[in-house]
């Protein structure tokens, strides 16, 4: 968890008075200081009981986005930022239209749901995972806007959102512009197909899913809004292991990276839906 | 002084920027008879840099001089062109664009009344691209690019042999490092201008390459009779030593894709691997790998991932 330490802005302009004044501004400076460091030291007693203390000051990616976040992504949810989830990316991509993140919140133990957004996309929103039986992991890319704070959220079973995030440098935009698929392909044959394999790595299972797919974001001009908006991924016997809601910001042909800590039999069952209510299948099998 | 700390640091971070209004660094470096090539700096595009990152040269033919790139700014194509005049005493008659990348062609408005010449496939995409590419770099440099507009080639340049002045000029498509190369032999002095297709103790970039076509026009490259080698990035040799190296990096680079694919790592987690040592000490290493695995893993990635859907 972080909390901002506020300098007292006092002490500068005190100090240009005379000696005698600087000498009681300095007393002052040193009460206000004094109480500064109490006030702070009782806030981080309170903070493990009362964890809502995810305001724009607070965040360490300064983004002036922050409230609005809250406001709009987590739904004025309590929140923490939380370095225990840990997004990667590079600090700097030369194609917005394709940041990959990578995100992991296994060291908060359980999480309920985990969401991908960034603060300065016009539509933030990017991915809504619930791991149910996966590992609250995931790799995927996005489109940014411009450079941006690219974050992720996970609820734990007491409501309250762990944020996590990094900032990316990028070109500006990358959910503003035609994409090269949409610019050279027919989507008559590629639309919805499946590509996948599944890994076996230190006692874990590793899941990569591509499905095909503009995610036309609609702020391209004459290309409508278009989208995945559902994917579910379940055992042989059909008992869900995640449930994802997808957003237009997500990169075109999303490649989901996924991790399984206990390996389920296969073959895995894909299920993915669009805005326009497409329905796509497929099976994972293991890769001999 | 903990008080005048903030003015100060102020007032240094204002002289800084009136620091690098200052001249580029464009020092020719005579390489054979009528010859002379511009050895830039082998960073990335920075404020600090002006963009000046890129090798250019000249050929004072005796029919006017042949320029190879126009650097990437307008303020540096300007002084450009008065170091090459003061330099040969010959005036300018043709500027060479050898591919389209932005470092090689923003200085063109310093050559608009002379023939621009570039390859057919090189000005279609230039024409569709360059806005795009130097609205990036004035991103990237910031202030140094002011008054840099796109002027685009004028005139068009057919491969194959030809005399200007006293000398025998060969323009050989080399596509590779981008989607359309040209490479120039002076028969005459011996001189390979590989351009782009070298890099010389700097890493390559890769935004639009292809690498099967970049090792075949190394290939290529290396069967010319040159004596003198000037790569696009990095010093001039006398030897074969960076077409080697390019291509060993090339190699490299294309079997840890498809390697990492076949384990099914993801772009962060191939980003994160090490660069061997022979490569790690070129100039923007990392950087470099961390760009070319944005710019190419894709392809890997989708290679390695069988069809699911029964289709």
């Amino acid at each position: 968890m972080m909390t901002a330490a506020i300098p007292p802005r006092t002490l500068p302009a005190a100090a240009k008075r005379s000696p005698d004044a600087r000498q009681a501004a300095a007393n002052v400076g040193r009460s206000v200081a004094l109480l500064s460091l109490l006030c702070l030291l009782s806030l981080l007693c309170l903070l493990p009981l009362s964890a809502q203390a995810a305001s724009q000051a607070d965040d360490p990616l300064h983004s002036v986005m922050w409230d609005v976040m809250q406001r709009n992504v987590l739904h004025g949810a309590p929140a923490v930022f939380d370095d225990r989830v840990k997004v990667s990316l590079p600090r700097q991509v030369e194609d917005g239209q394709r940041v990959p993140v990578s995100v992991d919140a296994t060291a908060l133990g359980q999480v309920q749901e985990l969401l991908l957004f960034a603060d300065y996309n016009p539509l933030p929103l990017a991915l809504r995972m619930t791991p149910l039986r996966l590992q609250p992991v995931f790799s995927v890319a996005m489109r940014v806007n411009q450079a941006t704070p690219v974050r992720a959220a996970a609820r734990t079973a007491d409501g309250v959102w762990h944020v996590g995030g990094q900032l990316v440098d990028a070109p500006g935009g990358g959910c503003a512009l035609p994409t090269a698929t949409r610019n050279s392909t027919d989507w008559g044959t590629l639309l919805g197909r499946l590509y996948g394999r599944v890994w076996q790595a230190d006692g874990q299972q590793r899941i990569r899913l591509r499905i095909m797919h503009p995610m036309d974001t609609g702020l391209v001009g004459n290309i409508a809004r278009f989208h995945l908006d559902t994917l579910r991924l379940s055992d042989a016997s059909g008992q869900p292991l995640a449930e994802f809601e997808l957003q237009a910001p997500l990169a075109e042909n999303p490649l989901f990276t996924l991790q399984l800590a206990q390996p389920a039999p296969g073959p895995l069952q894909v299920s993915a839906s669009d805005s326009d209510g497409n329905f796509y299948h497929g099976r994972l099998q293991e890769q001999p | 002084m903990r008080f005048c700390g903030q003015p100060f640091c102020l007032w240094l971070a204002l002289l800084a920027p009136m620091a690098q209004a200052q001249d580029y660094p464009i020092q020719p470096q005579q390489v054979a008879a009528d010859s002379w090539v511009v050895v830039a700096d082998t960073g990335y595009f920075t404020p600090a840099n002006g963009g000046f990152l890129v090798n250019t040269a000249f050929i004072a033919t005796g029919d006017g001089v042949v320029v190879l790139g126009s650097g990437p700014s307008r303020a540096f194509g300007e002084q450009y062109r008065r170091v090459i005049e003061h330099t040969t005493g010959q005036a300018v008659r043709e500027l060479i664009i050898t591919h389209k990348h932005p470092d090689h062609f923003l200085g063109n408005q310093a050559f608009r009344d002379v023939p621009i010449r570039a390859d057919e496939r090189t000005s279609a995409m230039l024409r569709s691209e360059a806005e795009g590419l130097a609205e990036n770099l004035y991103r990237l440099v910031g202030d140094r690019m002011q008054g840099t507009e796109v002027q685009l080639p004028t005139a068009p340049l057919p491969t194959g042999l030809r005399v200007v002045g006293g000398h025998r000029l060969e323009f050989i498509a080399v596509a590779g490092h981008t989607q359309s190369d040209i490479a120039v032999f002076d028969h005459t002095t011996g001189v390979l201008y590989a351009i782009d297709q070298v890099f010389n103790g700097r890493t390559p970039t890769l935004p639009n390459a292809s690498i099967a076509d970049w090792l075949a026009a190394l290939d290529r490259l290396q069967a010319l009779p040159f004596k003198v080698l000037v790569p696009g990035h990095g010093p001039v040799t006398r030897d074969a030593g960076p077409i080697h190296a390019t291509r060993r990096y090339l190699q490299w680079l294309d079997g840890s894709l498809r390697e990492a694919a076949g384990r099914g790592l993801t772009p962060n987690e191939v980003m994160a691997l090490p660069v061997p040592a022979e490569f790690a000490a070129w100039a923007e290493a990392r950087d470099e790998w961390r760009r070319s695995v944005g710019f190419l893993y894709g392809r890997y990635e989708q290679a390695a991932l069988p069809a699911v859907d029964g289709r």
